[in-house]
């Protein structure tokens, strides 16, 4: 947008030059042509797209092969499809060994399914089907960040069976569904409503009291770390911790 | 060693020089390079005998061992460290906080920082899928999507354009997050550790966006980087024109990497996960993707079951550094109560410090540099009478926004919502001198 009025000026200028006769009138046009017409100020320190020039076109091939976001519309998810059934056998062979092989997690490795309805309890599980807004998102983030110790390595087809199979463990879809480029996007997530923007913060309204702000008596420590054996050790060099 | 007294051992093995090399042997490596003529009548002007019965008396008025040997060249180090005597000072994790290292978080031991600025070798790390090592040779950041000129840098490219440096804190979202529903760590390392503050070069991000040329009706741009995890975060395009730098150097060198080396991004006063490290790519585009980190993680579940999204400023906060549960207190008489204070939104204004649990108040000095969105250093003098103490924090930044108590954020957000604890810490300091975090009702 700057670049354009930018250029739309420099025209102007050009036109000004070659159509006057004198430089009094010459001045005058440039006098009136540095307004752009978009009406928005060009900031002092925009420069033209280009005005560098360093680096290269970034080509077609060269962002095929590096353009893996997915949107939740679905934009940008690959021809390709995976069916529950499918899935089950991949995940038992990449994914159970962390996430257990129904999704339950083993140790503190993410829990993926259930939780469905427990966001208000004490202890809210966040699971792919309690939680996550998008299928979609599901499927961009297997095919980019998982197996954990192997990223990136599945096929299209395989993160397809793997996203229908997370999906079917919280009941999100039926097991005969196969997901694919076309119907990712249109999987009703449990949780799709849930969130809430813009972010309503500052939400505290403590006030910078100085003398006599609460009753002395009132102080009252309900909560301490002391005696919890919780800490890992902070003196000594880090070896001295290992058992 | 055989025949030598207890005594003696003790004292040769303090002869060493900071390497641990023992001072025979650095005088073997003088000797076998020949130097014996220039500094060696030095070094044998005492025997190691000599040197391990005086080393004890380093006090005055003797004159300490290390005053009267040879230390090591200028060729020892030709990368620096600090000295063997700080080994403590250290980035430390809690094991059973992640299932595992290469998915979790280390903490800046806040208590034996000076100044505003975090050294290098200790800022908190935070990895999604380990700490990638990319060749800088090798790495690439594309710029495409609703832009002009789809645009392929090299680091020797972006190197180019005019650099600007700022000194920007680092804030994780989650810093105290364990700390939601109850006093559990008993460390300001590991409550308040996930929190650094350099000096970051780098280029504009606006620079580069006004080099590709930004279609209109962009208005975000995803951030990707080239870790295990292709970590990604959605961010609106006006704060990209606004402050975010591209950044290939901190605090005078190279990215660390595990700060992402060769190039990240630094979003001033946002929540650090959306700084993203090891940066290659950034698209332009109309809507946020909804990406793992920002849907999954990184959104604040309330009370009612809904969870806030896309809440990236880090709201001003403070805590004392010392004393803390790491620096307890030896003797009554007087101390310089210090600590740090931020704000994702500017400079900090005021902090006050409370001893008697926040009942009564009074302002401290701030020291060095006050900038806005950097670490910020607070002293105020203070005499301990030996008794029983509830210290406090309070930070006011330029908006007039007060640091609130754990009570009033629990009270609104429940105990859940695990990002975005900015609550005033309270220490309780007792009258043995040792101190424990707590939380008072």
């Amino acid at each position: 947008m700057f670049n354009s009025a930018e250029r739309r000026v420099s025209a102007a200028r050009a036109r000004a030059a070659m159509a006057a006769a004198g430089m009094l009138i010459a001045a005058a046009c440039l006098a009136a042509s540095p307004a752009p017409a978009g009406g928005k100020p060009v900031s002092a320190s925009a420069k033209p797209s280009g005005y560098y020039g360093y680096g290269a076109p970034a080509t077609p091939q060269q962002i095929a092969g590096w353009n893996i976001d997915v949107r939740p519309d679905g934009t940008g998810l690959p021809p390709g499809s995976g069916s529950v059934e499918k899935g089950a056998d991949i995940f038992q062979t990449h994914c159970a060994a962390c996430h257990g092989a129904f999704g339950e997690g083993m140790g503190r490795y993410p829990k993926l399914s259930g939780g469905i309805g427990s966001l208000k309890a004490d202890r809210p599980e966040k699971t792919v089907g309690s939680y996550w807004p998008y299928a979609t998102t599901l499927w961009d983030y297997i095919h980019r960040a998982m197996p954990f110790y192997a990223p990136q390595s599945l096929t299209d087809d395989e993160v397809y069976a793997l996203t229908a199979y997370v999906l079917n463990l919280s009941n999100v879809v039926g097991p005969d569904f196969v997901a694919d480029q076309k119907n990712l996007a249109s999987v009703k997530m449990p949780n799709r409503n849930g969130f809430v923007r813009p972010d309503p913060r500052p939400d505290t309204h403590d006030t910078a009291c100085m003398k006599n702000c609460k009753p002395a008596a009132g102080v009252k420590i309900v909560s301490t770390a002391a005696g919890r054996h919780l800490t890992p050790r902070t003196t000594g060099p880090l070896d001295e911790q290992q058992p | 060693m055989a025949g030598k007294s207890h005594g003696e051992r003790d004292s040769l093995h303090r002869i060493e020089s900071e390497d641990g090399t023992p001072a025979s042997a650095q005088r073997r490596g003088f000797l076998k390079k020949g130097l014996f003529a220039s500094g060696g009548a030095m070094l044998s002007g005492l025997s190691a005998a000599a040197l391990a019965a005086d080393a004890g008396k380093s006090l005055p008025p003797d004159v300490p061992q290390w005053e009267r040997q040879l230390g090591p060249g200028v060729d020892d180090r030709p990368y620096g460290r600090p000295s063997k005597f700080e080994s403590s000072v250290i980035r430390r994790n809690v094991p059973w906080l992640t299932a595992t290292t290469t998915s979790s978080v280390s903490f800046t031991p806040l208590q034996d920082l000076r100044g505003m600025i975090t050294p290098n070798g200790l800022v908190f790390e935070r990895y999604h899928a380990g700490r990638a090592t990319v060749d800088p040779h090798r790495h690439r950041l594309m710029i495409h999507g609703l832009v002009k000129r789809p645009l392929m840098l090299t680091m020797d490219d972006l190197m180019r354009f005019p650099s600007v440096s700022r000194i920007q804190f680092l804030e994780c979202a989650a810093n105290g997050g364990m700390e939601w529903r109850g006093a559990q760590l008993n460390s300001v390392q590991f409550t308040h550790g996930m929190l650094s503050c350099c000096e970051w070069t780098g280029v504009p991000l606006s620079t580069l966006l006004d080099e590709v040329g930004v279609k209109d009706g962009a208005k975000w741009i995803l951030a990707e980087g080239a870790d295990g995890a292709s970590m990604d975060r959605s961010i609106p395009l006006d704060k990209a024109r606004d402050d975010v730098l591209v950044a290939y150097a901190q605090n005078g060198e190279a990215l660390r990497p595990e700060q992402g080396y060769p190039v990240r991004l630094i979003v001033p006063g946002w929540e650090a996960n959306i700084c993203v490290k090891w940066l290659r790519r950034l698209k332009l585009g109309t809507e946020p993707w909804y990406t793992r980190e920002e849907t999954s993680k990184y959104t604040d579940l309330m009370p009612d079951g809904r969870a806030r999204e896309f809440t990236w400023v880090m709201e001003a906060k403070s805590v004392i550094t010392f004393p803390c549960p790491e620096k307890p207190l030896q003797k009554h008489g007087l101390y310089e109560i210090e600590g740090l204070a931020w704000s994702g939104h500017g400079k900090i204004k005021r902090v006050d410090v409370s001893t008697d649990g926040g009942v009564n108040w009074r302002p401290t000095r701030l020291k060095g540099l006050v900038l806005p969105k950097a670490l910020t250093r607070f002293g105020v003098e203070w005499r301990w009478d030996g008794k029983p103490a509830l210290l406090q924090s309070r930070v006011i930044d330029e908006t007039g926004y007060v640091q609130p108590t754990i009570a009033q954020l629990r009270a609104l957000r429940g105990v859940n919502s695990i990002y975005h604890n900015n609550s005033i810490q309270t220490w309780q300091l007792n009258a043995d001198g040792s101190v424990n975090n707590v939380q008072l009702g």
